[in-house]
Parts: C-alpha cells; structure tokens; sequence
C-alpha cells in the first residue's frame, strides 16, 4: 500500500474525529455513573468507621494563647467539636474556630486556644472531631511564636544575612587568590566546585524527602519534588538556550559567566528552601536555632561562593558581576528565612529544595561538559579532577558536621 | 589587574557594611524578650518568673473550659441525664418488674459535639437506675436488640443461675432474672459478656439501689455514675463524666436549697480509681451502702474500681460550688459539675429528720 499522507479521502470526516476524541470522556462519565448507582459490591461508601484526617499546617504561640492552623486531608467534610491540651495529662478547654468548626475537604481553620502556657513546658494540642476521632500535635519546649514586626523582621533578616548572604561573599573574596592559582589548577576547582554541588544537590534531596512526610497527604509531597527537580533541570536548560543564543549576537557574556550565573541561581533556589526551613523550624518552637547552628550554617556555606566564582577564574569579565552573583546565591536565604518564620508550610520548603537540589543538578551537568570540552574525557579521573571533586565532597562533610541537628 | 583591586574594594566595602548593621541589630535584638538568636534562655528566676508573667492570658477566668461561666450553652439541658434517682414506690405483691432493651451504636453524645457509637441499657448511658427495697422480687427482662449477645450481671447476694455469667442472651433473645433484692446498698449492675472490657467500657452498665427495709430518712437524692469514654482505642480515656457526659452539670448546674439535706449515689464503674470531693463542704460517707452508720466525714474519698458509695451532706452557705474528681486528670476532662445552692433564709440551717 502505498503511504500518503496528503490524501483525506480515506479519512474519516471531521465530526467523527472530535467524536472519538470526546467517546472515552463519555464512557468515563457513563461508568462513574454506574460505578455510583450499582457500585460494585463492596461496601466503599458506608466505611465501619468515618474516615476524617486533620492536619496541623502551622502551630504558633502567643501569650496566653495556642493558635493552631489545620488542613482537613480527609475525603469528606470534618467538624472540630472539642479541644484538649495536653501537659502531662490532657484538660479539655474553651477555644474558637475560624472561619467555621466545619471544614470542608482541603478547607483551613484557624483554631485559637486560650490556654495559659508557660516557656520551657512540653505540650500537646489535641482535636477532637464530631465523629470522635482524635487528632495531636507536639510541641516539644513552648517558647512564643515571633509575631510579625519590625525588630523580628529585622531580626530574620539578619539570620538570612548571616547564614546565607555573608559566607556567599566570604568566599568571593577568594577570587583574587584562585585567580592568582596557576593554569593546571582550573581544572581542579571545577571538579571543586562539582564535588561541592553535588553534595550540596543530594542534602537539598534527602531534606526535601524528608519534609515531605510533613506535606498533607493530597499535596504528593515526593511527587513535588520530581516536578520541583524536572521542572528546574528543563527551565534552567531552556534559559540557557535562550541566553545562549543572545550571547552568540552580542558577543560579551563568556560560557564561563553564563555557568557562574547558573551555579548562583541554583545555590540562591537551594538557600531559599534552606532559609525556609530555618525560619519554619524557629517558629514552629521545634528547632532552637542556636548560635552554634547558625555559625555551622556560615562556615558550610563559605565553601558556595568558591563554587560560584570558580567558573569565572580564567574569564575575563565585568567585575560588578561578583557583587551580582553573590546576591544571587546569597540573597534569597534573607528571603526564605523571612517566609519560613511567618509563612511556613511543609509544601513550600520541599518545593523549593527541590527546584534547588534540580538547578543545582543541571550546573554540575553543565560544568562537567564544560570541562570535558576543555580538557578531554580524561579530565574527570585526573589527579587534579579526582582530588577536586574528592577535596569538594569532605568539605561539605565537615563543615555539615555542625548544622546536623 | 586595578580594575580587579577596584572590585575587590567594593566587595570589601560591601561586606563590611553588612558586618556593622549586622552587630548593630544584633545589639539591639540582644535585649531580653526578643532575643532570636540565643538558645539558652535565662536561668535566674527572676527571668523566669517574669517569662511566666509574659505568658499568662490577660484577666479572663472565664476562658477555663471547666470554669466557665455555667449557663447551659453546650448541653442542651433536655440532653442532661437526670440527676435524680427514681423515688421508691410501692411493688404490686412484693414484686418489682423491669425491662431493659440493649442496642449496640446508639448515637452518645459525650461531650459537646463529640459522639460515640455506644452500647446502651434503654438508649441512655449510663443504664436507668434500678431501685427496689430489701427483700422485695426483682424481676429484670433483658430485650436484645443487638448484634451480639450480651447478659445482665447483677452484684448483690443471688443464685448463681441470675448472676448473668453463664447464659448468654443471643441477638434478639430475651431473658428474666429473677431474684430477692439483697443486701440493701448500691449494686452495680453491667453486661458481663465478653470481651466484658469492650461490653461495659462502650456503656452497658448502671446503677441499682437497693433501699433498708425500713427506708433511710427522707433527703434530696443524687444519683452520679463515675465512667469514662476512651474514643481513639489508644488506652487513655478522653473524657470522664458523671452521668455518661462530660462537663453535663458544668454547662446545666444542679440546683440545692441552702441547709437542704442531699444524699448522693456515688459509683465508680471505671478501671481507674475515681475520688468524688465537694467544695465548700464534707460529707457523711456509707461505703457501698450498706450500712445506716456512716463510716467517715470526709471532703475525699477513693473509690476503686466498681467500688461505690453514699455521700450525705447540706450546703451551709449559699453560693456556687465545685463537685469533682479529685484526680485532676479525670476533672480537666469532665467529671466536674457545679451545685447552685440557692438562698433560704426562713430554712433552719440543720433541720433533723
């Protein structure tokens, strides 16, 4: 038979085509109705038990007061009846639900609790539905919840700075020094900056699986992080195409600028998830975010602004730049520490480690051709590239030993 | 390379402008009470008495669920077992007839729109109270209307045959026991099928007074069944209550009369040792009842499990007063109610008998 693909005269008629586009809808609709009407035997609907989940999105405390933030999981509406706290044994106690003790599924409430609690005391906050299910949350050591303001802004800020912006820069102030380092010792920084980043790439991982049992059960959150992780991997790709080709009209920007720009960006992203979870941690009371942690967090960090300028060593370009990528790998730890303690949910801290932990994948990509198009195959398992990536891993290593909690 | 000094210049700049505002506002929020940084807080007691004055609620008594302000807003008061047991009126021939209908998942509600699947003695938990006089025939029916079989087991001195052990009524049976009401005192009375856990936890139990022959002086009767409902299965009850529901007679106090003699039923029927105290007051006790001789004056007494008693006693001031569990646990989740005793001034303030 011979093929043509012009010829319409063998194809069915337009309305037939939408016809069999639309035939699977219509049986699907047709089958949900009788899968509804007949069912299929089995008692789905009529459970033994109500099937209701509530989930604790957000818990702060103010003087004199619990405010707990929910998210109904559930498959059906839920209604807070009664409200415990427990200390060391539970007391039933007066609260308000807002907007409506009745949730709708995926609905929020704000329940406020008048309890008088007193700092350094473990407590628990117990829910109790309509239907008599029972729903706890712990709070480990009551300490008050940071209230937005301008001292506590500030002060969070200043967490970010100190965590995020200042190590970044630190180690841009190595630039004049690995410039100064001869020829041969290009290739070992790149494997540097690698060994680097891909630990960096598989913290950003496990963190946001592990947060990820914190995302309400609908939200999927490892299936956030494959989009999180695809998703940056494919953009970052895209952009680069983009600049790539702006880049061959103009002429100005180097390959090594644009993979510097790329190490910032996927370090920024990274630090934001970081920040986030920072600040999450400090105002969910459960994470002291004590000074050794945050010098722990500075020192580990310094090891990002070598990563970000060691592309650039052997470029020449405008020094503005430096100031510009470190802000960008810097700068939105400020950003993530701020959202974490006034605005923290699971969802946005995995999310965010996860574009992270993907831009930083597609730099370690980028850099890895970069240097295989600079040096031969051979570079990766050379002395230099060997000791680099190596050098890149134990640095992280150790400097992590102090921001492990 | 000076376009690069230059550049190292600016990034040096940078880095220490940052640096100062940095110490400067770390200076600024080093200050107690809004320290972000530090994890250890202050020792002295001093930083922690004031940190707990930080942290008490503004003025609001009120706020205490079990203190709150008494005006029957969460239970609806026909909802509210009644505090009063049965009077005793005469038996036809000596004989004194029951029937009592088991249904399994009856709707509970036991606590303010909390409600439980329970099992009940004529769609109340705890069961009726029971009453009749010494030596009289009690003549108990058992309908089951559940899916399970379920008994009826009496304390008190019976033949073995009317101890509701051995014969198990089936899903829609019925059976009689029949027996002489003996000793006077309070008997508890609760399914004895197995698993007898699951039987009496999920409500099937209640209270039977057995009166002396020759009555008791005549009193304002309360009748209070001490329980508790574990709703999660986890092996910790969630609430407690007087009268199967929690806080019942927070939300619709129980009015006395100033100088009125009361006398209360207490049983526990929780496997956990419950210990009923008054405010404001004492009580005559008679353990399990059983004798006309009180044992004690005393504002707490233990009972065990299954273990029971009566309590007499007359409210000298008027005012509102506490009646609870003395364990805190048990009172912070529910097994607390008020007295309203009201003003009676032409009363005598210890009438006798």
């Amino acid at each position: 038979m011979r093929e043509n693909p012009g010829h319409r005269s063998g194809l069915p008629p337009r309305a037939l085509v939408w016809a069999s586009a639309a035939l699977p809808i219509l049986l699907l609709v047709g089958i949900i109705y009788l899968f509804f009407v007949r069912g299929t035997g089995l008692d789905l609907v009529g459970s033994p038990a109500p099937i209701e989940k509530l989930e604790f999105e957000r818990v702060e405390l103010r003087p004199g007061e619990i405010r707990a933030r929910v998210l109904n999981t559930g498959p059906g509406p839920v209604t807070i009846a009664q409200v415990q706290i427990g200390w060391l044994n539970r007391a039933s106690w007066e609260f308000t639900v807002e907007p409506s003790p009745t949730l709708t599924r995926l609905g929020r409430a704000l329940v406020t609790i008048p309890y008088p609690w007193t700092p350094g005391e473990p407590y628990e906050v117990v829910l109790i539905t309509s239907n008599s299910l029972v729903f706890a949350h712990e709070i480990e050591i009551a300490a008050e919840s940071p209230a937005p303001g301008p001292r506590l802004l500030a002060g969070f800020a200043l967490l970010g700075l100190y965590v995020g912006v200042i190590p970044v820069f630190l180690g841009i102030l190595w630039f004049p020094f690995l410039r100064s380092l001869p020829q041969h010792w290009y290739q070992f920084l790149l494997s540097l900056t690698v060994g680097l980043l891909v630990f960096l790439g598989v913290d950003a991982l496990a963190e946001a699986l592990e947060k990820a049992d914190e995302v309400p059960g609908p939200y999927q959150g490892v299936a956030l992080i494959l989009i999180g992780v695809s998703l940056s991997v494919l953009g970052l790709y895209a952009v680069n195409a983009g600049l790539s080709r702006r880049r061959l009209a103009s002429a100005t920007a180097s390959h090594g600028l644009l993979l510097a720009y790329g190490v910032a960006f996927g370090i920024g992203v990274h630090n934001l998830g970081e920040g986030l979870a920072i600040g999450g941690a400090y105002a969910l009371g459960e994470v002291a975010v004590g000074t050794l942690l945050v010098l722990g967090f500075t020192v580990h960090n310094l090891t990002e602004g070598v990563a970000v300028v060691a592309p650039v060593v052997r470029s020449e370009f405008r020094r503005s730049h430096l100031v510009w990528l470190g802000l960008v790998a810097g700068g939105p730890t400020i950003l993530g520490s701020l959202l974490g303690a006034f605005a923290y949910t699971a969802l946005w801290a995995v999310l965010f480690l996860a574009i992270g932990a993907g831009a930083v994948f597609q730099v370690v990509i980028e850099i890895t051709r970069y240097q295989l198009r600079q040096a031969g195959p051979t570079v990766l398992v050379s002395a230099p590239g060997v000791a680099g990536f190596g050098l890149g891993l134990l640095v992280m290593y150790v400097t992590g030993l102090f921001v492990t909690v | 390379m000076g376009k690069m000094k230059g550049t190292y210049g600016i990034v040096v700049l940078l880095l220490a402008l940052l640096s100062v505002g940095a110490a400067a506002w770390l200076g600024v929020s080093r200050r107690p009470g809004s320290d972000v940084v530090a994890a250890a807080p202050e020792a002295t007691s001093e930083a922690v008495a004031r940190g707990h004055a930080r942290h008490l609620p503004p003025t609001r008594g009120s706020s205490l669920y079990q203190y709150g302000h008494p005006a029957g807003r969460r239970f609806d008061p026909s909802q509210v077992f009644d505090p009063g047991p049965p009077p005793l009126q005469g038996a036809t021939h000596g004989v004194r007839e029951y029937t009592l209908v088991i249904e399994e998942d009856v709707p509970h509600e036991v606590a303010p729109g909390v409600t439980i699947p329970a099992w009940t003695f004529n769609r109340t938990v705890p069961g009726p109270v029971l009453r009749a006089r010494e030596g009289e025939r009690l003549r108990i029916t058992l309908v089951n209307n559940g899916q399970l079989p379920h008994t009826i087991h009496f304390h008190g001195i019976h033949p073995s045959a009317m101890d509701g052990v051995f014969e198990l009524v089936p899903p829609g049976g019925t059976f009689t026991y029949e027996f002489v009401a003996q000793p006077f005192g309070i008997m508890p009375y609760h399914c004895h099928s197995m698993p007898t856990q699951q039987h009496i936890h999920n409500g099937l139990y209640g209270m039977l007074i057995i009166d002396p022959k020759g009555g008791r002086p005549p009193m304002r009767e309360l009748a209070m069944v001490m329980s508790a409902f574990d709703i999660d299965r986890d092996g910790e009850a969630d609430f407690y209550a007087w009268n199967g529901r929690a806080f019942q007679y927070a939300d619709n106090p129980i009015e006395l009369q100033q100088g009125e003699a009361v006398r209360m039923y207490v049983m526990n029927i929780f496997e956990e040792a419950m210990v009923p105290h008054l405010h404001g007051n004492l009580y005559h006790l008679y353990p399990s009842g059983t004798s006309l001789v009180p044992a004690e004056f005393t504002d707490v007494k233990t009972l065990s499990i299954a273990e029971r008693a009566i309590l007499e006693f007359q409210y000298d001031y008027p005012g509102t007063y506490m009646f609870q569990c003395h364990v805190t646990e048990h009172m912070e989740q529910g097994l607390m109610g008020w007295f309203r005793v009201l003003e009676k001034k032409e009363r005598a303030r210890h009438p006798q008998p």
